[in-house]
């Protein structure tokens, strides 16, 4: 618990260093009593913080074995509207991260969480806040549908060579 | 007065006056803490800047600006290729206007947030502004007028936003090469009745109605019992062509005008209408395709008053009547002579008996003009100098502004005794209570629009602001609470509470339904194409750069029209656009949107281009280059991001 709000007040300062506009900063003043939030949550007998899922409203995900290979097309048309700016479906960092192998790296609800409830899990993920330190840009959040984003996992499956 | 004060305010903490000065709790009651909501929105008019401005109440926060009749170039307003269009009018692409009155859409009489109207006073035009997005969605030009000064007024239900013209002037289809001093003969007023679609709020002349040659200065419908008649305050009816000042002030009594449109309705479904040929703008903005078309519409259907009975009856009403407010109950109309110092109030119901007995004391240019007693409830006597506007607090109370004698006065509709008088610094004009034109007035607070400001800000050269002043109305006297300046010059305003607006605000356009046609959705589908001498650069900007962020291959006599689309879906990241040497603004692109900034480079060389709006901490990074080379150069069309490109000469080879 401890842990995580010493997290907090050093993400609250990255990101008022990092934050672009005035909503961003107000979500930062929202989470200066974060701590509270948690805190209150253990108390309700809720499950803390779980960094393999992270925060949002994914728990489970149900992933085949083999690639929906038209999910996975739906995938890769959301992606070229609104990720490929700023991600490399190879390993090299371009704004973003590289996307080879995330999949390998995290697991489905974390990934789906992080990109519908990006603002959020900047704020409180540690993995999250590691991957900030090195871009400096925060992700935006692209208003992606819960179906958009489960197309994305399909794609980003396809793209770590699931058949 | 204002001595009074500053010596008050400089010698004791707790004035001893309350009546006279600020007490002590006016800094709380406009105080709103920071990170917190104002309760009322005020859509104030911009004056001779032409734009809607957008206050929090009680805070006097300036929220935003809205451009409407005029360019901005901070938003590219007026700039941009899509938005270009908004200002065309029958003169062409005019910049600047005037405008005076907002006025907020009602259901029931009641303020709904859907839309706030503003007119253009000089070219005549009315606007329809979004309260989704804030932003001026439609604009149509009037026929016939000159000066629409008594507009955008609406009826209850927002079935007719109406304008009418100050200045009457020939009607259009007619020669207006006559001598000026023929006003009487040759000279018109019009009064323009606009149908506003109640789903999407679009805007269509649905008549005209051609009234003697008079000044028509504000007016407002009738509500509730009286829905169904408009009332319109008239001066000179001296129809005087020169020196107004005095020459329309030689009688003692102009007119107020009570038009029935629903009459007006049947005739024109009865075919009564003659078709004039005309010539006016009509300009929408669309947020599918991010861009604004103009329509230039060509016939207008017009009623004859004179000919057509029981259409417009005039009411005397002292001295220039100005102002020309009806009560929240619909019964009671107020007209406010300029010169007057007392303040006449008719009845509904009187008028209609007295209309309907043809008690009438003669006509006016063949139009009836009802005996003043006859449609007079009463008269509220001695209650300043230069009554000018009256709200409404739907308690049985009115406010009215005294331009003359710097103050507002609170009197009873039903007894018409002064109730209570505060000071304004000085010269008030308007006065708003939110919904207080309504038949729910909200009315908590009452904001005073004054002209002038001498003492009262730090001195800032010979041009002053003008400035808004805000009074806690909740109790028996009025109390200011807070004084602001305001851009241009405030006009009328109208205020509503935030519930009503602030959930249906837009927060981003969704990338997928923009369907501008150089929309580029991703960056795979940017690209830069040559037409003749016309480059389209179909770029996109995403936090923190630009693509394609380098382009060769332009060249002078070339025109470089730049299509960004900004891919960003989240609140709050506009992105700017500019290029150094460009005869033109700024584009500002909201989330989802594309915008297209035209230039012509006109010198060879590298040119910069960059975001200006702060984005991300990688902000200062998001730029490019432009390489402009001379005119029948061969250097090719080339464009990249992300990569150095060999040099285009030897890629050429």
């Amino acid at each position: 618990m401890k842990k995580i709000i010493s997290l907090c007040t050093v993400f609250a300062m990255i990101a008022i260093l990092s934050a672009c506009g005035g909503s961003d900063q107000n979500k930062q003043n929202e989470n200066a009593s974060d701590a509270t939030v948690a805190e209150t949550a253990t108390a309700n007998g809720n499950p803390s913080y779980d960094p393999n899922r992270g925060e949002g409203k994914f728990t489970t995900v149900e992933v085949g074995e083999k690639l929906d290979v038209a999910l996975a097309a739906d995938g890769k048309k959301a992606f070229d509207i609104k990720c490929s700016s700023c991600h490399k479906l190879t390993e090299e960092k371009l704004v973003g991260p590289g996307w080879k192998d995330v999949t390998k790296r995290r697991q489905a609800p974390w990934i789906m969480n992080f990109i519908t409830n990006t603002d959020e899990m900047l704020n409180k993920d540690p993995a999250a806040q590691a991957q900030l330190e090195i871009c400096l840009v925060r992700m935006p959040n692209q208003s992606l549908s819960d179906a958009d984003a489960r197309a994305l996992l399909e794609f980003m499956r396809e793209n770590d060579g699931v058949k | 007065m204002a001595v009074l004060i500053a010596v008050s305010t400089l010698f004791s903490c707790k004035p001893k006056n309350a009546g006279n000065a600020i007490s002590g709790d006016a800094a709380a009651k406009a105080y709103v803490a920071p990170g917190k909501y104002d309760q009322f929105y005020n859509f104030v008019s911009g004056g001779f800047s032409g734009q809607v401005s957008v206050y929090g109440l009680p805070s006097g926060r300036l929220l935003r600006v809205i451009p409407v009749f005029s360019v901005d170039p901070e938003k590219g307003y007026g700039y941009s290729e899509e938005t270009k269009p908004m200002l065309n009018t029958s003169h062409g692409i005019i910049p600047w206007d005037d405008s005076h009155h907002t006025e907020l859409s009602q259901t029931n009489g009641e303020t709904d947030g859907r839309w706030c109207f503003i007119n253009g006073n000089n070219t005549p035009r009315v606007a329809r502004i979004d309260l989704t997005t804030f932003r001026t969605q439609e604009i149509i030009e009037l026929p016939n007028s000159g000066g629409n000064h008594s507009s955008p007024f609406i009826t209850e239900n927002t079935e007719y936003v109406v304008a009418g013209t100050r200045f009457s002037v020939p009607m259009d289809d007619s020669n207006g090469d006559v001598p000026i001093n023929t006003y009487k003969k040759n000279f018109k007023g019009t009064l323009s009745f606009i149908s506003v679609d109640k789903t999407d709020g679009k805007m269509d002349i649905a008549f005209q109605i051609q009234c003697p040659g008079v000044n028509f200065d504000l007016s407002h419908a009738g509500k509730g019992k009286s829905h169904g008649w408009f009332f319109f305050s008239c001066y000179n009816t001296e129809q005087a062509n020169t020196l107004l000042e005095v020459n329309a002030s030689q009688r003692d009594k102009d007119f107020i005008m009570a038009v029935n449109w629903k009459k007006a309705e049947e005739y024109l479904k009865a075919g009564k209408g003659r078709k004039q040929s005309v010539k006016y703008a009509h300009n929408t903005y669309s947020d599918i395709t991010h861009s604004a078309t103009s329509e230039i519409k060509t016939e207008v259907i017009v009623l004859d008053s004179k000919e057509l009975q029981d259409i417009c009856y005039f009411i005397p009403c002292p001295k220039s009547p100005h102002g020309c407010d009806v009560d929240p109950t619909g019964e009671y109309i107020v007209g406010s002579g300029k010169l007057a110092a007392l303040i006449p109030v008719f009845s509904f119901d009187k008028l209609q008996a007295a209309i309907a007995a043809k008690d009438f004391a003669g006509d006016f240019e063949g139009i009836p003009v009802v005996k003043y007693e006859s449609a007079l409830y009463g008269e509220v006597k001695k209650p300043g100098l230069g009554p000018l506007h009256t709200e409404f607090d739907g308690k049985g109370n009115a406010y009215t502004s005294f331009f003359v004698s710097s103050e507002v006065v609170k009197w009873n509709i039903k007894d018409l005794k002064v109730l209570d008088r505060a000071s304004t610094f000085y010269s008030v004009g308007h006065l708003c209570i939110p919904g207080g034109d309504s038949k729910k007035p909200d009315a908590k607070y009452l904001i005073a629009y004054n002209k002038i400001t001498k003492d009262r800000f730090l001195p800032t050269g010979p041009e002053l602001a003008q400035s808004a002043q805000i009074y806690d109305i909740s109790g028996d006297k009025m109390q200011m609470i807070l004084d602001f300046p305001t851009i241009g010059e405030p006009h009328y305003a109208q205020g509503i509470a935030a519930e009503k607006v602030k959930n249906n605000s837009v927060k981003i356009f969704k990338i997928e339904d923009n369907k501008n046609p150089y929309v580029s959705k991703g960056e795979g589908t940017t690209k830069v194409e040559r037409e003749g001498n016309k480059v389209h650069v179909y770029a996109t900007a995403i936090r923190s750069h630009f693509a394609p962020d380098n382009i060769e291959g332009v060249r002078i006599g070339d025109e470089v029209y730049f299509h960004v689309t900004n891919l960003e879906q989240d609140w709050d990241v506009p992105h700017g656009f500019a290029v150094k040497g460009a005869a033109n603004a700024e584009l500002l692109i909201m989330p989802g949107e594309t915008q297209t900034l035209k230039w012509i480079p006109t010198k060879v060389g590298i040119y910069p281009m960059y975001c200006t709006d702060f984005c991300s901490a990688l902000h200062q990074e998001m730029q490019g280059y432009i390489r402009v080379s001379p005119a029948g150069s061969n250097v090719p069309l080339t464009f990249s991001v992300g990569k150095n490109q060999p040099a285009a000469e030897e890629a050429a080879k």
